[in-house]
């Protein structure tokens, strides 16, 4: 049975490594500051007794005043899972860090989200429109988006 | 004297015999050696994950069979599933049982249609594929008498399944299974030390157990590289943990063993369900469900093994009667991930035996 890791367990060990990376947590879902993805990414996946090797899903959510970006990971070693999420609070120019290099996993699913939310991944390294065609306009899964 | 040399770009698709719906490739070709490939999505994009944002819970089930249209069934299980979860339904007994036998012969019916279109893929041309489709048309058969449909079907609902099953399903249900391993045996006298099947398949595509794990395959292309992960085992769903079954694994990740994990598993799923005809209790097909489900503010994510992999709801719920997001992960696109790799540096004939191996279905890809 998958276990759900205990996201106080989790926080302990961020704060550690990376001093001031989480902002709130609760049940298995920690959330932690935008820049710190890539690093807190590394951590999980490297670290032994963790070992999240495996990116399950990677989407976003938007909550009119921000996005929020759900990591969803698994160990396959260890059967535990976690959730890692950030917000990120620009409408205008959202960015965020590509995690393609510690899961190649997601590549396909940053460039989803950068179609549908229009959300940059930087060091991605083909990110372009991956359903619709270049040239549309607009973004169609922001709650603000009109045909 | 020397001559010069330049890659040319080769297109496949989006109509091509062999790329199992609208779906593209851009081949840069050095020879007949892939260089790069280069996947191109999109042309059957409906935006499902935004249409579900306007219509209610009930109503967004109907696009869940448009997913994977070769197994529909577990697509309604996975969102069922979801669903139940954010709201906390408890799914009668009976239904469950009903639920795993669907979900099993819809298994068998897509890895049928997995292995048929692996053999036209490296040019068996239509004959062993016919083969399947003499199969499969038992198990619509079957779908057919439980439910009137034979593509989309719609029968899980959330908390439960739409009817019950007739008089004349469990009979007719024995005879499929009693035949079906007979059949996978001839198929197999067919297949297995075919010399032409063999040299197109094995050592063809190897992906290794790490790259695998880190592009986040999933189902027969993860276990063929041997890693042991079902969610059937790995956090039982359902009444999965009542049943004995194995899970098949290869050994070395190529194009044989994804096309052996799908015969291994049509047999573990006929174990699977025997044992269920065997236990499958009296009572309720249907929770007690509120015509209009108004969830709980929250967010859940309801997984479950679908044939091609782990196929997943993510729903965030604002407390209103449709869900404020809804995300589907889908098993066919992440299982493309390693295909850039997979494919560079084999010839281009190799390339449609490695995609026909990985077997998607652009309904669930596109989305």
């Amino acid at each position: 049975m998958t276990v759900e890791l205990q996201a106080a367990e989790i926080v302990t060990k961020l704060e550690a490594a990376l001093p001031g990376s989480t902002v709130e947590s609760g049940g298995n879902t920690v959330v932690i500051k935008d820049e710190f993805v890539l690093k807190a990414a590394a951590f999980l996946k490297n670290t032994a007794g963790l070992d999240f090797n495996y990116l399950n899903f990677l989407t976003a959510t938007d909550y009119t005043t921000y996005f929020e970006l759900v990591y969803d990971l698994v160990s396959l070693e260890h059967n535990h899972k976690i959730v890692l999420k950030t917000r990120l609070n620009n409408r205008e120019k959202p960015e965020l860090a590509s995690v393609f290099n510690v899961w190649q996993g997601a590549d396909f699913q940053e460039r989803e989200i950068f179609d549908l939310f229009g959300i940059t991944f930087t060091g991605h390294p083909n990110l372009k429109r991956i359903f619709l065609w270049e040239g549309f306009q607009g973004y169609p899964l922001r709650k603000d988006f009109k045909q | 004297m020397s001559l010069k040399t330049e890659t040319f770009l080769v297109n496949a698709g989006p109509q091509h015999p062999s790329t199992h719906g609208v779906f593209r490739m851009r081949f840069i070709l050095d020879g007949e050696v892939i260089q790069d490939v280069e996947p191109v999505f999109g042309y059957l994009h409906r935006g499902i994950e935004k249409l579900s944002e306007g219509l209610t819970y009930s109503q967004d089930m109907v696009f869940t069979d448009r997913l994977d249209y070769l197994a529909s069934m577990t697509n309604n299980e996975a969102y069922a599933v979801a669903v139940e979860k954010l709201a906390g339904i408890q799914v009668p007994e009976r239904a469950e049982y009903l639920r795993v036998i669907m979900a099993e012969l819809m298994r068998i019916s897509s890895h049928l249609m997995g292995v048929g279109f692996l053999t036209n893929d490296i040019g068996a041309f239509l004959t062993p594929l016919l083969y399947m489709y003499r199969e499969r048309e038992k198990i619509l058969d079957l779908f057919d008498m439980v439910c009137g449909q034979r593509l989309t079907y719609n029968y899980m609902r959330i908390g439960g399944v739409s009817q019950d099953i007739p008089d004349e399903f469990i009979p007719a249900l024995k005879k499929f299974i009693d035949t079906l391993p007979k059949f996978i045996e001839e198929y197999e006298q067919l297949l297995k030390t075919n010399e032409i099947l063999l040299i197109r398949t094995k050592n063809v595509g190897i992906l290794t157990k790490e790259a695998a794990i880190n592009y986040s395959t999933a189902g027969p292309v993860l276990r063929a590289s041997g890693v042991k992960w079902d969610i059937r085992k790995a956090e039982p769903y359902s009444v999965y943990s009542r049943f004995n079954f194995e899970i098949p694994t290869g050994t070395k990740g190529d194009v044989y063993d994804r096309y052996r994990i799908k015969i291994e598993e049509m047999l573990q799923s006929i174990e699977i369900i025997k044992q269920a005809m065997a236990q499958l209790p009296q009572g309720d097909i249907m929770a007690k469900v509120p015509r209009v489900l108004r969830p709980p503010k929250g967010e859940a994510y309801g997984r479950i093994e679908g044939p091609k992999g782990e196929l997943g709801f993510y729903l965030v719920s604002d407390g209103a009667t449709n869900p404020y997001r809804l995300h589907i992960r889908p098993p066919s696109l992440l299982n493309l991930s390693p295909l850039r790799e997979l494919a560079i540096g084999v010839k281009i004939a190799d390339a449609m035996a490695i995609f026909g191996s990985i077997d998607i279905c652009m309904g669930e890809v596109d989305r």
